[in-house]
């Protein structure tokens, strides 16, 4: 018990002291995650929303394929990612492995199912005759694809949480493909794996309140932007 | 209330599904401001002419023309679209506040933001919904709903309405209510509509036109009044209304008067037909009399028949009196007569309708 309140101290401390590493490694944690998140968020609304409108041989196996990566294990795509960016590996000329590019890769391959299978779901929960209220209404297809999208923006809106949630949270593949190298590719949780590897618990329980507080804040702001539109 | 002007135009409308044909119309037209009703029942096509209509439905074959102009089917062509509006059985409305709900043809259209303020404005007043412009349109009733559902449709000034039996979730009074005002609305703006419907009475109450369908095809078509009185069979009979609807065959037949026999009854009823001839018999509910005592002598009518009353369904100020005569009879009472004869379910009575009250068809 003495262990977690001096880590919680201590992660108290190293917050309000803004010590310079820890900033570093937080600030890296939500730069990597919120880009991978960003690109995942493009990738998997567009890909689920067309996904979800088409009609075309092999699209339930399709779906079943997203769906089966949102359950992707990081370190399964880390071993992906680092065996593609190796020196004689297929993409070994872009010379980015070791890098929070590689990283940002890495997460993308983590969060994209997860946004494209959320909305795949969201788009394809929606009346099935919304398309036909809303091109009577005198809408393009691209007008209508819009509006079908703001129709599902609350279970779209969780969709991007659950990527976030799974890509800053994740540690398998961001240590494989970043390296963890201090100052450079460090991020909060192959920090707190290294610093528990090393026994430093209070250090790690620091590391480890941050991350859930960084979290809990941004999930705050997405839910704080899905909410803000609803009427009463 | 229509003007000579046809506005919109379909030509040889066929549509198939799985290989069969589900709608066959060779002909229609509709005028300017003129309303016209679709009556039939689920699957008699009335929904899938609308659709096609709308061009929200790509035909398996025929012309569409707006204005004498070939519109592109399978929702294509925005440009008809945008001058047309449709109301769907359940009102599909957006997870935003009713005045936004209403607002959404105008923004699709990209209407300035202090002319949509304006249209939304009249439009919400004239459906009575104007309270509710703030409120979520996920927590209003049924009513306000399809009240949104038709402002949004009006709001754009369309000029072609159609109406997929819009009423057909709510509650009597508030469709009643609803059909009051619709009919005022559809006065006042001078769209043309087309309503699906499978009720007679908001056929009567909306349409100047009626067209009875069947299967996927126009059994007849006329003005509300002409199908009212003259339905062409026994089907389009009992769309409009006709609730006896009775099979019989024909005894004699001299000077213009046919003489049947409906289960065992007979009947004299202005016709012409042959002896063996087997007949189906409609009459309206208003049309047949009932008596505590035999009017055989007081009345005119040719047709006295001693039955029991079965069932009595009060309707307002009319109710429905279910007859078993040796064969069923519905008739219109007022609920003054009712109370005034002291009719209740199993009341011996007398059912009476005149000869030239009952329209004959030829069987089959």
């Amino acid at each position: 018990m003495d262990l977690i309140l001096d880590g919680i101290r201590m992660a108290w401390h190293l917050l309000v002291t803004l010590d310079k590493e820890v900033l570093a490694v937080t600030l890296l944690s939500l730069k990597v995650s919120g880009l991978a998140t960003l690109i995942s968020l493009v990738i998997g609304v567009i890909g689920g929303t067309a996904i979800a409108l088409a009609d075309f041989p092999g699209k339930r196996l399709m779906v079943s394929v997203v769906n089966t990566s949102m359950g992707l294990p990081p370190v399964v795509v880390g071993l992906f990612v680092t065996i593609m960016l190796w020196r004689n590996g297929p993409l070994s000329r872009w010379e980015i492995l070791y890098t929070p590019t590689a990283m940002v890769i890495a997460q993308t391959i983590i969060a994209a199912p997860i946004v494209m299978g959320i909305s795949i779901a969201a788009i394809q929960n929606l009346p099935p005759d919304l398309r036909l209220q809303i091109l009577a209404l005198g809408a393009s297809r691209r007008q209508m694809v819009w509006l079908l999208v703001r129709e599902a923006r609350l279970p779209l809106m969780a969709g991007i949480m659950a990527g976030f949630g799974g890509v800053i949270s994740e540690v398998g593949a961001s240590i494989m493909v970043g390296g963890n190298i201090k100052g450079y590719t460090r991020v909060l949780t192959t920090a707190t794996v290294m610093e528990t590897g090393k026994g430093n618990f209070d250090t790690a329980i620091a590391l480890g309140v941050i991350l859930l507080a960084l979290c809990f804040a941004v999930n705050y702001l997405l839910t704080r932007v899905q909410q803000r539109e609803r009427p009463r | 209330m229509n003007g000579d002007t046809v506005i919109l135009e379909a030509r040889d409308l066929v549509v198939r599904r799985g290989g069969a044909e589900v709608l066959s119309v060779p002909e229609f037209t509709l005028h300017e401001r003129e309303s016209v009703a679709l009556i039939g029942p689920n699957g008699a096509g009335k929904s899938t002419m609308l659709l096609s209509l709308a061009t929200l439905l790509q035909p398996s074959a025929g012309d569409i023309l707006f204005h004498g102009s070939r519109v592109q089917a399978s929702g294509g062509d925005t440009s008809y679209r945008r001058r047309i509006a449709m109301v769907f059985q359940e009102p599909l409305l957006f997870d935003t506040t009713v005045f936004d709900n209403v607002a959404s043809g105008l923004k699709i259209r990209g209407v300035p933001r202090d002319e949509i303020r304006k249209r939304v404005g009249e439009c919400l007043e004239r459906f009575h919904i104007d309270h509710l412009a703030d409120r979520s349109a996920r927590r209003i009733s049924g009513g306000e709903v399809q009240r949104t559902s038709l402002a949004r449709a009006f709001a754009t000034r369309p000029e072609v309405v159609f109406l997929d039996e819009p009423f057909i979730a709510l509650d009597p009074p508030t469709r009643h209510a609803l059909m009051v005002d619709l009919a005022q609305v559809l006065r006042d703006s001078g769209s043309s509509a087309i309503i699906a419907t499978h009720d007679q009475m908001e056929a009567l109450r909306l349409a100047d036109r009626m067209m009875v369908m069947q299967g996927g095809r126009v059994v007849q078509s006329g003005t509300t009044a002409e199908v009212t009185a003259h339905p062409v069979n026994a089907f389009a009979a009992s769309f409009v209304g006709m609730e006896n609807v009775l099979t019989g065959s024909v005894v004699s037949s001299a000077g213009g008067m046919l003489t049947l026999d409906v289960a065992g009854r007979t009947m004299e009823i202005v016709g012409s037909g042959s002896p063996g001839e087997r007949v189906v018999l409609c009459t309206h509910p208003e049309h047949v009399v009932v008596t505590t005592v035999d009017p055989h002598h007081r009345t005119s009518a040719r047709n006295v028949f001693p039955g029991t009353v079965t069932r009595i369904v009060p309707l307002g100020a009319v109710h429905k009196v279910y007859l078993d005569c040796g064969f069923p009879l519905v008739a219109s009472v007022t609920a003054h007569s009712l109370a005034e004869l002291g009719m209740v379910p199993g009341s011996r009575v007398f059912a009476s309708f005149k000869a030239t009250s009952v329209h004959l068809y030829r069987k089959g």
